[in-house]
C-alpha cells in the first residue's frame, strides 16, 4: 500500500522552526520568509497527496494509523506518537495548512517592516506543527500535547508586540482563560482513561459502549468537562472574554490562530469523540444550548462595536457557536463544513481587515473609516465577498453550511435552537454589513495624514486574499445538496462522525420533505436579506436611522456596548477575589511563614554555632586537657565497674 | 629484687608528671620531652613486668617502642623546625590558627 507519510506534514513546520534557530540570522529576510512560507506549502502538498491516497481507498476503510514510535510505556499502559488519517482529519489538515499557508504569504507582506520579523515567523511555524499534530493525533494524550501547543503559540503571538502592556495583558488573559479549560481536559481524559481503559481514539470508541451506560453519570460528568475544555479554546461562554482581547496580536495572527484553526479545535474535539457525545445525551444538549447561547450572545455584542477587529472577533464567537450547535443537535457534519467554509471566509475578513489597517496606517477605528471602496479596490472586492459568505447569501460558501446547520437543528427537533440560530444568522448579515458600509461606503471619514499615506497593499497580500475570496465562493459547493447523490462533502466526512446513532438522526433529517428544507432554506435567506437591507438603509442611506435608533434603545445599546459588562463581572467575582488571596499570600503566607521558616532554620544554625564555636580555642594544650580528662573518666568507669 | 609495685609506682609517677608537662608547659620542645617521659614510663611497666613474669616478650616491646619514640622525634622536631620558621615561636598558645 502506497504509506501516506503522515508524519512529515506535522515535522516540516517543526524543522522549519529549528532551521529558523539555528541559521535564521544569516538567512536575511526573504530567507526567512521563504522557509518559513517553503515549510508549510510542503506540509500542504504532503496534506493533500495524504487526502488523495485516502480517498483512493474503499469508503469503508478510509482510516490510516501511522505510528511513528512509542512515547512512553508503563506496564499495560502505552502511548505511541501515532498519526490517524480518516476523512475529518484530512479535512482539518488541509484546512489548516492550506489556509495557513495563505496567511503565512500574507504575512510576509503584513510584517515587512516590523523588526521582529524572524520571531514572528517562528511562532507561527511553532503554531501549525501543534495544530497539525492536534488533528493527526491518533490518541487523547498526544492530541493534547497539540492542544497545549497552540494555547502555548497563542499566547505568545498576542503578546507578540509584547512592549505594549495592552497586549501583554491579552496574551495572559488568554493563557489563563485556557487554562481552566485545560483542566477540564485533563479531568475528562483521566475520567475516560480510567473506565474506558485507553486512550487511543479507535480503541476508546469501541469499549465506550460497553463500559460507559447511555446517559450514565460518569460518561456525562466526563464528556461536560471536554466540553469546558472546548468552551475555553474555542471561546464559548463562559470562557470567550479571551478572544476579544486576542486582536492586541497581530492581524494575520488574528486571521490564522484566532478565526480559522487554533479556535475550532474545540469543535474538532467534540466532533472527534462524537461517539462518546451519543453516549451522553445531556453533554450534547449542554453542548448546543451553550452553542445556540453564545452565537446570539456575541452577535448582539458584535453589533455595538466600533474596532473593525473586535467586531470580527465576536462574529467569530458567534459563528463558533454555531458549530457547537450543529454538534449538539447531532449534525457532526455540518459542524465541520461550517469550520471549512467559516475558515475560508473569517480568514479573508481578518485578512482584508488587516488591508485596510495596513493602508490606513494602523487605523482601526470604523469612525475614521469610510469611502474605501475606490482607493482599496481588491480589498474592497474580496472583503465584499467575505461578507456575502458570512451573510449566508447564495451562492457564497457561508449560506451552504449554515443552513446544513439550520436544518439540522430543526430537522432533529430542536424549534428554539433552530430559532435561536436564525435570528443569530439575521444579526450576522446585520452587524457584517454594517462593518462593511461604515468601512467602505458613504462618506471618507478617514484622517487627514491616513489619507495621505493611503494605499493598496503589496501583491503578497492581496494574492492570498483573491485566493481565499475564491474559495468563500466556491468552498460551499461541495456540500451542495443537489449534486448527485446529495451532499458529497458530509457523505465524505460521514464514516468519522456517524456512528450508529448519529446516521439515525440523520435519516431522520434527510426524512424531512424536500418541500420543507426549501422553505427554511428560503427563510434563512429572507432573514438574511433583511439584515443587510437593515444595516444599508441605517448607516448608508439614511444614518439619522442609526442615530434615532441608538436614541430610542438607550439601555439597550448601552448594555451591548459594554459587553454586558460580563468582563468587568468576572473581574469582581474572579480575578480580584484571586488577586487579593494571592496578594495575602505573598505578603503574608510567602513572606512571613516561608520565609521566616527559611531565615529561622539559619539562625538557628548560626545561634548554635556560636556557642559550639567557643569550644574551638586552637590551642592544643586545651584539647589535650580535655583529652585527658576524657580517658581519666573513662579509666575511673571501667575500672570501677 | 626490686618488687614489682615499686617499679610500677615510679612509671605512675613519671607518667603523670609527663601528662601534666604536656598540658601546662607552653614550649614546644618541652612538651615533646614530656611526651618521652610518658612514653618512657610504658617502656619501665614493659621491663618490669617482663622481669615479674620471665617472659622476654616485654623487652621485644621495649625496642619497639623505642624506635619509634625515634622516628616520632625526627618528624615531631622537624615540625618545631618549621613552626619556628614560620611564625619565630614554638609557645603552642601562639600557634592557634585552626580556631574557628
Amino acid at each position: 500500500m502506497n504509506l501516506p507519510l503522515l508524519w512529515i506534514i506535522p515535522a516540516l513546520p517543526i524543522a522549519a522552526v529549528a532551521l529558523n534557530l539555528l541559521v535564521g540570522d544569516r538567512l536575511g529576510r526573504r530567507g526567512i520568509a521563504w522557509l518559513a512560507c517553503g515549510a508549510v506549502g510542503l506540509a500542504f502538498l504532503a496534506a493533500v497527496r495524504a487526502a488523495l491516497t485516502l480517498a483512493a481507498l474503499p469508503e469503508g476503510e478510509r482510516q490510516v494509523v501511522e505510528t511513528a514510535y512509542t512515547w512512553m510505556r508503563v506496564g499495560d499502559f502505552s502511548i505511541q506518537v501515532a498519526f490517524l488519517l480518516d476523512p475529518l482529519s484530512t479535512v482539518m489538515a488541509l484546512v489548516v495548512t492550506g489556509v495557513g499557508f495563505l496567511i503565512h504569504v500574507y504575512s510576509v507582506g503584513y510584517m515587512a517592516h516590523d523588526p521582529s520579523y524572524r520571531r514572528f515567523f517562528l511562532y507561527l511555524n511553532l503554531f501549525m506543527f501543534a495544530m497539525l499534530t492536534l488533528v493527526l493525533a491518533d490518541n487523547l494524550l498526544l492530541m493534547f500535547v497539540g492542544w497545549e501547543g497552540v494555547g502555548l503559540c497563542s499566547y505568545l503571538l498576542i503578546g507578540f508586540w509584547y512592549e505594549r502592556p495592552s497586549a501583554a495583558e491579552a496574551g495572559k488573559k488568554a493563557f489563563i482563560v485556557n487554562r481552566i479549560g485545560d483542566f477540564g481536559v485533563i479531568l475528562g481524559m483521566l475520567m475516560l482513561f480510567t473506565y474506558g481503559g485507553s486512550l487511543q481514539y479507535e480503541r476508546l470508541f469501541a469499549m465506550a459502549p460497553h463500559v460507559f451506560a447511555l446517559g450514565g453519570g460518569l460518561i456525562t460528568g466526563a464528556m461536560l468537562l471536554m466540553f469546558l475544555g472546548a468552551t475555553g479554546k474555542s471561546a464559548q461562554l463562559p470562557l470567550y472574554t479571551w478572544l476579544p482581547d486576542a486582536m492586541e496580536g497581530p492581524t494575520p495572527v488574528s486571521a490564522l490562530i484566532h478565526a480559522a484553526t487554533m479556535v475550532t479545535a474545540g469543535v474538532y474535539l467534540v466532533a472527534r469523540c462524537h461517539v462518546l457525545f451519543e453516549l451522553a445525551p445531556v453533554a450534547l444538549q449542554t453542548v448546543a444550548v451553550i452553542g445556540a447561547a453564545t452565537a446570539l450572545f456575541a452577535a448582539t455584542i458584535g453589533i455595538a462595536q466600533n474596532d473593525i477587529k473586535r467586531v470580527l472577533a465576536y462574529s467569530t464567537v458567534s459563528q463558533l457557536g454555531y458549530m457547537f450547535l450543529a454538534c449538539g443537535v447531532g449534525a457532526f457534519g455540518a459542524a465541520i463544513f461550517h469550520l471549512m467554509t467559516h475558515a475560508f471566509f473569517k480568514a479573508l475578513l481578518f485578512l482584508g481587515a488587516g488591508s485596510v489597517i495596513h493602508a490606513l496606517s494602523d487605523e482601526q477605528d470604523l469612525r475614521r473609516m469610510g469611502g474605501l471602496a475606490s482607493r482599496l479596490p481588491w480589498t474592497h472586492a474580496t472583503m465584499l465577498t467575505a461578507t456575502l459568505a458570512i451573510s449566508g447569501i447564495p451562492p457564497f460558501a457561508g449560506f451552504f453550511s449554515k443552513d446544513e446547520i439550520l436544518h439540522g437543528a430543526f430537522a432533529s427537533g430542536h424549534h428554539v435552537i433552530w430559532l435561536v440560530g436564525l435570528i443569530g444568522a439575521a444579526l450576522t448579515a446585520f452587524y457584517m454589513f454594517r462593518l462593511y458600509v461604515l468601512c467602505f461606503r458613504g462618506p471618507s471619514r478617514v484622517t487627514p495624514e491616513a489619507a495621505h499615506h493611503l494605499h493598496e497593499s503589496p501583491p503578497t497580500m492581496i494574492v492570498p486574499l483573491v485566493v481565499l475570496a475564491a474559495l468563500s465562493v466556491v468552498g460551499g459547493w461541495v456540500g451542495l445538496p443537489l449534486l448527485a447523490g446529495g451532499h458529497p462533502f458530509e457523505r465524505w466526512l460521514a464514516p468519522s462522525v456517524e456512528s450508529a446513532a448519529g446516521a439515525h438522526g440523520e435519516a431522520a433529517a434527510h426524512a424531512m420533505s424536500a418541500g420543507g428544507a426549501w422553505l427554511l432554506m428560503a427563510l434563512s435567506v429572507a432573514v438574511a436579506l433583511a439584515g443587510i437591507a437593515l444595516a444599508v438603509r441605517a448607516y448608508l442611506q439614511d444614518p439619522e436611522i442609526a442615530g434615532r435608533l441608538r436614541e430610542r434603545l438607550r439601555v439597550v445599546h448601552a448594555v451591548v456596548f459594554h459587553k454586558y459588562w460580563v468582563d468587568e463581572i468576572y473581574d469582581a467575582l474572579v480575578v480580584s477575589p484571586i488577586y487579593r488571596l494571592s496578594r495575602w499570600l505573598w505578603r503574608v503566607w510567602d513572606v512571613k511563614v516561608v520565609d521566616g521558616t527559611v531565615n529561622g532554620v539559619g539562625f538557628t544554625f548560626e545561634g548554635v554555632s556560636a556557642v559550639l564555636r567557643l569550644f574551638q580555642t586552637g590551642f592544643v594544650g586545651t584539647y589535650a586537657l580535655i583529652f585527658t580528662i576524657g580517658v581519666a573518666v573513662l579509666l575511673y568507669h571501667f575500672l570501677r565497674g | 629484687m626490686i618488687p614489682l609495685s615499686w617499679a610500677l609506682i615510679l612509671s605512675a609517677v613519671v607518667f603523670v608528671i609527663g601528662v601534666i608537662g604536656v598540658l601546662i608547659r607552653r614550649n614546644a620542645i618541652v612538651i615533646f620531652m614530656s611526651i618521652e617521659l610518658m612514653l618512657n614510663a610504658a617502656n619501665l611497666v614493659f621491663v618490669a613486668f617482663s622481669q615479674h613474669l620471665r617472659s622476654i616478650d616485654g623487652q621485644v616491646f621495649v625496642f619497639f617502642v623505642m624506635t619509634v619514640a625515634a622516628a616520632e622525634v625526627a618528624v615531631g622536631l622537624a615540625i618545631i623546625v618549621n613552626l619556628f620558621r614560620l611564625r619565630e615561636t614554638v609557645m603552642v598558645d601562639e600557634v592557634n590558627l585552626l580556631k574557628g
